[in-house]
């Protein structure tokens, strides 16, 4: 088991290392940061601008090949290079890893266990009033984009407090930085009410589903009906022996959902206006910044990477049937 | 009294499908109730009701009474305190029926704590007892394995021990030895028995086999469409049966005491629960069936002492001492013309010589690596002759699938030679093993998966000719069609529309399309009822007849072996066991797993099966991936066991290969003890004698 | 035969039901609703510059006095076309390579397979982020539809893979081979067909999928480019002046997410409809 999960550890950054090398390649071969110097009035001169962009290891007139070769090495030593005006990729990062750390984790964290508890619930309640409310609101909720239930919520939130005559609930920034000591954590709590509910209920909804067919199909199982022939009431059954089957599928599907939550996450933070990695993705584009896409990619596949092996562990912890193998 | 009575109980599933319709039956303590009956009898609906486990959109009226307390109806709290208690139930798939993620002893031990007021370490020893007590070896040990670490047997066997955790007094048991192989079946059998001697509990006993419950039932009640249409004493039910059904349904059982020659068959189908027939519901099938039968459906009335029949001819068939044989028309199957020459004369149609099939044993998600071999086919030889079946017979993993997979594929084997009508499946082209293919044809296990659901027959039936280049098919595939027994105008039909039998011979026609000499034949019964089965053992029989050809024949039932097959080849791990005519190996088995495997079967007989003695072999087969040194079978071998040290050692060093017996003409078996013994009507007292 | 028992299935269905009724009505809005307002969705109103709706502008007006009803069917237009193609594209690609990765296995399955876990690894949005600059110079919006379709069949895929694997051990599969029948053709024969239900169910849901795909990336600017609009742009132009111009932002992001809403109900209650084994 440990040697497996070792040569999936291997595999794994085998996978980052190629798909950053491939963003980089397509940002490198795509964007154009040259441009935020050509513009500029008074015009500056292209000696100069080509001086700045080797600085920066950008200038497209080095082939892309021997860029790649720089940022590369780069990398390999922890340095993730410049942003297009000279930043640091590293520093800018370092600032805003934990703001798109926090929102992704709890956002999971918070839509995985209320999916997955709506889901069970909804199953055991098959077309009772209970699962029909529950059906018909993810079914809603699924056809809500990220954007647009975002830019609901910070209306309502906006007419809420307009109303009230105080801020209730925060709607933009990350946080109040006159504030400090225990008020400050109590503000950012507050702040992280809306992103986080518009980021997990898409994933609410969708965990709500899934968790309810898995448990529709354990539910007609063998097994469930011989723990009730064993003589368990039927609750203790669903929740002893189907529920804790029906999570496995659950969790293999965890993987598979952090992608889709980095994107919620981008829309989030800019509707928002955190300051993350999702938000510097959308920026660093529009700039032409290359380096800084790059690192934003790496950041991203690591962070599937990371929730699909954290998902692997999740299933064999779940499944003695591959825990063996 | 009765532990159990159960009064006129239906069950009504959602859309008026009335699945059981007034089924009563009573259990004493220490007795076996069987219950058979075909797949959409109503057998199974009927246990699930009497332990309240239906789904809730299931209707169910009538009275099921445990110790004279009602069941239907009860609050949970009250079920809860019976279920698994007074009443325990054996489920078919024992798979399935264990909670993959917990291990067995852990959940013998909650059947033990939901119902006892022990603590946990007790409850986990008395889950080791349970599990010691159905022979599981090393049972501390295999408690704490989860259920896909069991072998298939080994899981029945703590199902068991699961089930009499609590000492009920009442065992249900749906199906329990279908998924088992017959030598483990004996196993589980035994171990059942055991079970009861140990609680004294009364046992309901379901399956379609009838051999099982001739071994096992004190009272037998045979269901149809829903309904009982016959019960009573065992012996009264399999020597004196009254209801045509009843009397088909033995008929129709192919027999490893039997002789050759055509079966019984029952035309048509068991109506769906859907669309009953006015009236009987077996008339439209009964060929004792007059005007009358279709105008009201025969109530089960009593009948002689301890006896119930619904049928209103039942009287008739009594006073006239009719049985399956006189009532059930026969079909005549011409003789074979080409058996008249002898075998040595004819010409082989397929010869396989030391063929070795072995596949890597892979490890690893991403990157496999190679662990180990799996010896599947390890060298076997044999060959049939142009109008001959030979029958390939073995339990699951003997390798009989794969030595077929061999032959079909017509590559080179990994080692040894394939010969099919005289032409070496290493030495083709692309066109040769092409036009090869014409010649060697298959006809598969399951009808339901081996017709492709999203084509029309004809066109299933075309395909073969098509992609041999013929343009019009069309009067070819009605030909082929009547030939099967079908009409012309199912052609235009979907597979879905045709029931398991039909669909078999539509499989039958396609690989008849191209008139291939030689027929593949990979379990084409096994997935059928038995009242279907015959009709298609018939068919078989009646072709090699009419069209000359030859069968290899893959079965694990060896009863219809029996009948359709000339000779026949015994597989254990991977190695061919003992070869023969059927005659020779069924009646005068040399080879020690031969006769336990025929020893095992259950007949249809409950006399002969009360005095029989049985050959129970020990244990599970061994992975082919690591098979025993020398003989094979010497690890499970009832011979090796009694054996001396000195005479051992041949069996650990050496291995045996197929050698022919002195006084026969075609019959070998690989051990180096054989001995000729009859096993099939073996009984204690003959052996006192 | 069988498609008249699954449109029976389908109807009897109310979430199908519904769903179809309003796509039908959506996508005739989208057609025909541009011939009766009074506006082109070119026409600019120098006289109502944001003006609520009401009057002669039943939705408003935007910014430039473009009118809100002529724009955004316009938008739902695009919105629709892009959402078919993509769904129609992708499905087909993920049809072949799963198809063909799990029949024949080996290297070929190999080599599709570790393609696919490398784009799933990368969020498809961000390489079209990451391309969607060239996009900006005057290319087709088609372009945009075959880079959205490039990064979507991947999932379906490994769907239609892992159904291949165990339909290439069915025997009638089996049986095609021992009557000396070619791969490729196995694979249109038998193994596509027995896979339609999961493609069509697939397709549909992947119309909703490219539908709000399109609608976030233009949302940022990354993909329909101005001056052509879709529920996208203008659901981001409508939401930066929500609170004071609700109808911007209302009109395209309700019909956005009714489009999405009756293409999910068609699909589930096809997954009803087709798939046996489901409760209905």
């Amino acid at each position: 088991m440990g040697r497996y999960l070792l040569r999936r550890l291997a595999i794994n950054v085998i996978l980052v290392a190629i798909a950053a090398s491939l963003a980089y390649m397509l940002a490198a071969t795509t964007m154009n940061p040259r441009g935020a110097y050509e513009g500029r009035q008074p015009p500056v001169a292209e000696a100069v601008i080509d001086a700045t962009l080797d600085e920066y290891n950008l200038n497209d007139k080095t082939p892309v090949l021997v860029r790649y070769g720089t940022w590369a090495k780069g990398v390999i030593t922890g340095d993730f290079g410049r942003t297009w005006n000279g930043g640091s990729v590293n520093n800018e990062m370092g600032r805003r890893i934990m703001v798109s750390l926090r929102l992704l984790l709890i956002g999971t964290l918070v839509g995985f266990a209320v999916g997955v508890a709506l889901g069970a619930i909804s199953a055991v309640k098959q077309y009772k009033l209970t699962d029909r409310f529950i059906g018909v609101s993810s079914f809603v909720i699924m056809a809500v984009p990220v954007f647009v239930l975002a830019t609901l919520l910070a209306i309502a939130t906006y007419n809420l407090n307009r109303g009230l005559g105080f801020s209730l609930i925060e709607y933009t920034g990350e946080y109040n930085p006159r504030l400090s000591g225990f008020d400050q954590f109590l503000n950012r709590l507050n702040h992280l009410i809306l992103p986080t509910i518009s980021l997990s209920l898409g994933l609410i909804a969708f965990y709500s589903r899934i968790q309810r067919n898995m448990m529709l199909d354990v539910l007609n199982q063998d097994f469930v009906r011989t723990a009730m022939a064993k003589g368990l009431r039927r609750r203790t059954a669903l929740t002893k022996h189907a529920l804790r089957t029906a999570l496995i599928p659950a969790a293999t599907y965890f993987a598979f959902a952090f992608g889709t939550m980095f994107t919620g996450a981008t829309f989030t933070e800019k509707i928002f206006a955190w300051h993350g990695m999702g938000a510097w993705l959308v920026d660093s584009i529009n700039q032409n910044d290359v380096n800084s896409v790059a690192a934003v990619t790496f950041f991203t596949a690591v962070c599937v990477l990371f929730a699909a092996f954290l998902s692997d562990l999740l299933v064999a912890a779940l499944d003695p049937r591959v825990r063996v193998s | 009294m009765s532990i159990l009575e159960v009064r006129d109980l239906t069950v009504t599933f959602p859309g008026g499908i009335e699945a059981v319709r007034g089924v009563s039956y009573e259990v004493e303590r220490g007795e076996v109730l069987g219950i058979v009956g075909e797949s959409g009898s109503g057998k199974s609906v009927t246990s699930l009701a009497v332990m309240g486990l239906l789904p809730t959109n299931a209707v169910v009226s009538g009275s099921v009474k445990l110790h004279g307390q009602e069941l239907l109806g009860m609050k949970e709290d009250e079920q809860i305190k019976v279920r698994g208690k007074t009443i325990s139930m054996i489920f078919q798939d024992p798979l399935s029926a264990f909670t993959p993620v917990y291990t067995i002893g852990d959940q013998i031990a909650e059947a033990v704590r939901v119902h006892q007021n022990v603590g946990k370490d007790k409850a986990a020893k008395r889950a080791v007892e349970l599990l010691d007590l159905v022979g599981i070896p090393n049972p501390g040990l295999r408690a704490k394995a989860f259920p896909h670490e069991f072998s298939g047997g080994m899981r029945q066997r703590a199902m068991i021990a699961m089930a009499i955790a609590n000492d009920p007094d009442l065992l249900i048991c749906d199906e329990p030895t279908t998924a088992l192989d017959v030598t483990i079946q004996a196993q589980v059998l035994e171990v059942l028995k055991t079970a009861q001697q140990e609680t004294g509990a009364g046992i309901v006993m379901i399956t379609h086999d009838l051999g099982v419950i001739a071994g096992m039932a004190d009272r037998v009640v045979v269901m149809y469409a829903g309904r009982p249409v016959e019960q009573g004493p065992v012996d009264d039910i399999y020597y004196r049966p009254r209801m045509p059904y009843t009397m088909g349904l033995l008929a129709s059982i192919p027999r490893i005491d039997g002789e050759e020659g055509p079966l019984v068959p029952i035309d048509g189908n068991p109506p769906s629960p859907a669309s009953l027939p006015p009236g009987c519901p077996f008339a439209p099938r009964c060929p004792m069936k007059v005007d009358m039968c279709d105008d009201e459906e025969p109530p089960l009335t009593p009948f002689g002492s301890g006896r119930h029949v619904a049928c209103i001819r039942s009287h008739e068939i009594e006073h006239k001492g009719l049985t399956g044989a006189d009532v059930f028309p026969v079909p005549v199957i011409p003789p074979n013309e080409v058996v008249r020459v002898p075998r040595a004369e004819r010409p082989t149609v397929l010869e396989l010589d030391d063929m070795i099939k072995h596949y890597p044993l892979l490890k690893g998600a991403i990157v496999k690596r190679r662990v180990g071999t799996v010896y599947a086919v390890d060298g076997i030889s044999f060959d049939i002759a142009q109008g001959e079946t030979l029958a390939l017979v073995g339990e699951s993993g003997c390798g009989k699938t794969t030595t077929l997979q061999q032959i079909m594929q017509l590559q080179p084997p990994e080692g040894g030679r394939v010969v099919v009508l005289g032409k070496d499946s290493a030495k083709l082209d692309k066109a040769g093993r092409k036009s090869l293919r014409g010649d060697l044809q298959i006809v598969f296990q399951d009808p339901m998966a081996a017709l492709d659901p999203r084509m029309p027959v004809g066109d299933i039936i075309a395909e073969p000719l098509r992609a041999h280049g013929e343009k019009d098919v069309r009067p070819k595939v009605e030909e082929l069609l009547e030939l099967v027994g079908l009409a012309a105008e199912h052609a235009e039909r979907y597979p879905q529309q045709f029931s398991g039998g039909q669909r078999q011979r539509i499989g039958i026609a396609r690989a008849l399309a191209l008139e291939p000499k030689l027929l593949v034949l990979d379990e084409p019964v096994s997935a059928l009822d038995v009242s279907i089965q015959a009709g298609v053992i018939n068919l078989l029989d009646e072709l090699k007849s009419r069209l000359g050809l030859s069968y290899l024949f893959v079965a694990h039932d060896l009863a219809v072996v029996r009948h359709l097959a000339d000779r026949v080849a015994v597989m254990y791990l991977g190695r061919i066991a003992e070869i023969g005519t059927v005659e020779d190996v069924y009646d005068r088995p040399a080879h020690p797993y031969t006769q336990a495997l025929l020893s095992a079967i259950p007949l249809p007989d409950p006399e002969l099966e009360r005095t029989r003695k049985r050959i129970l072999l020990e244990g599970d087969l061994p992975s082919p991936a690591d098979p025993p040194s020398g003989c094979r079978f010497r690890t499970r071998c009832p011979k090796f066991a009694v054996l001396s040290e000195a005479e051992r050692r041949r069996c650990v060093d050496e291995e045996p290969s197929v050698a022919r017996l002195a006084n026969a003409v075609d019959h070998g078996a690989a051990c180096h003890y054989a001995e000729e013994v009859e096993v099939i009507t073996a009984s204690d007292n003959q052996e006192e004698e | 035969m069988r498609s008249k028992v699954v449109l029976r299935r389908l109807f009897r269905n109310k979430q199908a039901r519904y769903g179809t009724i309003a796509l039908v009505v959506l996508v005739a809005l989208a057609y025909l609703g541009p011939f009766v307002g009074p506006y082109d969705w070119t026409d600019k109103d120098f006289l109502a510059f944001l003006s609520p709706p009401g009057g002669d502008h039943w939705w408003g007006t935007t910014t430039i006095g473009q009118d809100m009803y002529a724009v955004t069917l316009r938008g739902m237009q695009k919105s629709i076309i892009i959402g078919f193609l993509v769904a129609i594209i992708s499905t087909g690609l993920a049809a072949i390579v799963g198809a063909f990765a799990g029949y024949f296995g080996g290297w070929v399955d190999k080599v599709l397979m570790w393609g696919v876990d490398l784009l799933l690894v990368l969020p498809s949005f961000l390489i079209i982020a990451i391309i969607s600059p060239r996009l900006r110079e005057g290319a087709s919006w088609l372009w945009f539809v075959v880079l959205l379709a490039a990064f979507s069949w991947m999932i379906t895929s490994r769907v239609v893979r892992s159904m291949t694997l165990s339909l290439r051990e069915r025997e009638y599969v089996l049986a095609a081979v021992y009557m000396g029948i070619p791969r490729w053709k196995i694979i249109f024969r038998h193994i596509v067909p027995n896979l339609s239900s999961l493609l069509i169910i697939d397709a549909t849901l992947n119309v909703s999928g490219a539908v709000i795909g399109e609608a976030a990336l233009s949302f940022f600017g990354f993909g329909i480019q101005p001056p052509d609009v879709s529920l996208g742009t203008l659901i981001a132009e409508g939401s930066r002046n929500a609170t004071g111009y609700p109808w911007l932002f209302a009109f395209p992001a309700g019909l956005l997410v009714l489009l999405v809403l009756s293409v999910n109900l068609i699909g589930d209650g096809l997954r009803d409809a087709l798939d046996p084994g489901s409760n209905s």
